[in-house]
């Protein structure tokens, strides 16, 4: 199950807002859920993978202005 | 009553050596005119200049020939890339640089693809440390005219493997250019390199002097409109007062340099330690050993690292930060991009000869309480 359950638009959101968005949102979906972030400040092609890598969480893929995180735990 | 400031951005800028204060003092008063004139003035100045001249290469360990001043370690990067490419242009067109090179360096390299020219990041790992493999395989590869490697990164602190990768070089037939603005002053200069360059308010010099050093027999050819001075590498007249500030205070930092990396490494060791145990969802990054003796980074969780920078201000404590929200560029710094760590809400604290064990200990008394207060602010505790 890769595809997204649901899509989180952040964009035009500076550092760190769409990691926190990210934070607040994924712990409501179930575990195995994939939801996609929309960001377009560059910062978020490194943050939201480090977010995933400080919380367990499994960074599926970056597209253009846009990742995939699933929840894990 | 507002709290007395505790500078922290000596990586940055280190507050002036008292020796350097000193010595600019004096050199205003003698050595203002034109060393290259044939009056007694200018013959004085040139004595200045010689002197400041082989004080520094002695402290290198280079010929005084192959040392020029620059107006900063900026500019003697950029001389450092664009006239080591010059020089090599039968070569090939092809730079290597590692992915954490100083801005100057990458923006050298900017002008050199406008030029036409090709070049090759090298990766470094999630500690900032080069990837020697895919150096290996860059520097191999055909028409490399020059490599450029920092020695310790500026914004994270580890330290480089410089002499394997100028080992590396050397097999290619490449030659190797150091940026060593971070560790002239304050450790071993590496060895192996055919380029060097220095800048010197980060050792407790003036700003505006920079150092570049050029090996006997190095292939480079200024990339600069002609002029004589500096032995052709350096176009303009020199700041001989902040030269010779420069070159007196070098002295003096390197003979303490050693006594000043036991002080400061546990200070360092301790904010590592302290930071990550008493601040919650913070990522201390960098090599925890192999690294600088007077510098440490980290990055806040859900934290912006401009307001974070202005809190610290309020509280007196002047630090930096490689958040893209404290930067023109509006991008992450591209070190911490590199090594893949979180980059909001970054900080780099970098000690110097003035920091005391009480100053490290107020900022890691209030820095927990701040950091707290902004999540609290921004609705993100327990996130
Ligand atoms: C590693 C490194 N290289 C080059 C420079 C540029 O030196 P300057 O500030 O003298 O232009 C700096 C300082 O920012 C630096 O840290």
């Amino acid at each position: 199950m890769t595809e997204p359950v649901e899509v989180l638009d952040c964009r035009g959101q500076r550092c760190p807002l769409p990691v926190i968005a990210l934070a607040r949102r994924l712990p409501d979906l179930p575990v195995g859920a994939v939801l996609r972030v929309l960001a377009d400040d560059p910062a978020a092609a490194v943050d939201i993978p480090a977010w995933c890598r400080m919380r367990d969480q499994d960074f599926l893929a970056a597209h253009p202005d846009a990742y995939d995180v699933r929840r894990a735990t | 009553m507002s709290p007395s400031p505790v500078y922290l951005d000596a990586a940055t800028a280190a507050p002036l050596h008292p020796v350097a204060r000193q010595a600019l003092l004096a050199a205003l008063d003698d050595g203002w005119a034109d060393p290259g004139k044939l009056y007694t003035q200018a013959r004085r100045a040139r004595q200045l200049l010689d002197a400041a001249r082989e004080a520094t290469a002695a402290t290198l360990g280079v010929r005084t020939d192959e040392l020029s001043f620059t107006p900063s370690g900026t500019t003697a990067a950029h001389s450092a890339v664009l006239g080591g490419l010059a020089g090599r242009r039968r070569a090939g067109a092809v730079l290597v640089h590692s992915a954490i090179e100083h801005s100057a360096v990458l923006h050298a390299a900017e002008r050199h693809l406008t030029g036409g020219g090709t070049a090759t990041p090298v990766p470094v790992d999630r500690l900032g440390r080069l990837d020697l493999t895919a150096w290996a395989a860059a520097v191999r590869a055909p028409g490399v005219a020059l490599a450029a490697l920092i020695a310790a990164s500026h914004e994270v602190g580890t330290v480089q493997p410089v002499a394997a990768a100028a080992e590396l070089c050397a097999g290619a037939g490449v030659p190797l250019y150091v940026d060593a603005a971070q560790v002239v002053g304050r450790t071993a200069v590496p060895q192996g390199w055919s380029v060097l360059t220095a800048s010197a308010h980060k050792w407790g010099g003036p700003p505006g002097v920079g150092l570049l050093v050029v090996r006997k027999g190095a292939r480079w050819e200024s990339p600069w409109p002609a002029d004589e001075r500096e032995s052709g590498r350096t176009p303009g007249v020199l700041n001989l007062p902040a030269v010779v500030a420069a070159a007196a205070s070098l002295r003096a930092a390197a003979a303490d340099a050693a006594a000043e990396a036991a002080r400061l490494t546990p200070l360092v060791d301790r904010i590592r330690a302290r930071v990550a145990a008493e601040v919650p969802d913070v990522e201390v990054v960098g090599d925890p050993v192999d690294r600088l003796p007077h510098l440490v980074t980290f990055s806040c969780l859900y934290v912006d690292g401009e307001v974070l920078l202005h809190a610290l201000d309020r509280r007196g404590f002047a630090v930096s930060s490689g958040s893209s929200c404290t930067s023109s560029t509006l991008r992450p710094s591209h070190v911490l991009e590199a090594m893949g760590v979180l980059s909001h809400g970054n900080v780099r604290v970098s000690l110097h000869r003035e920091t005391t064990e009480a100053d490290v200990e107020r900022f890691l008394a209030e820095l927990p309480g701040i950091v707290a207060d902004l999540r609290a602010e921004a609705g993100v505790v327990g996130l």
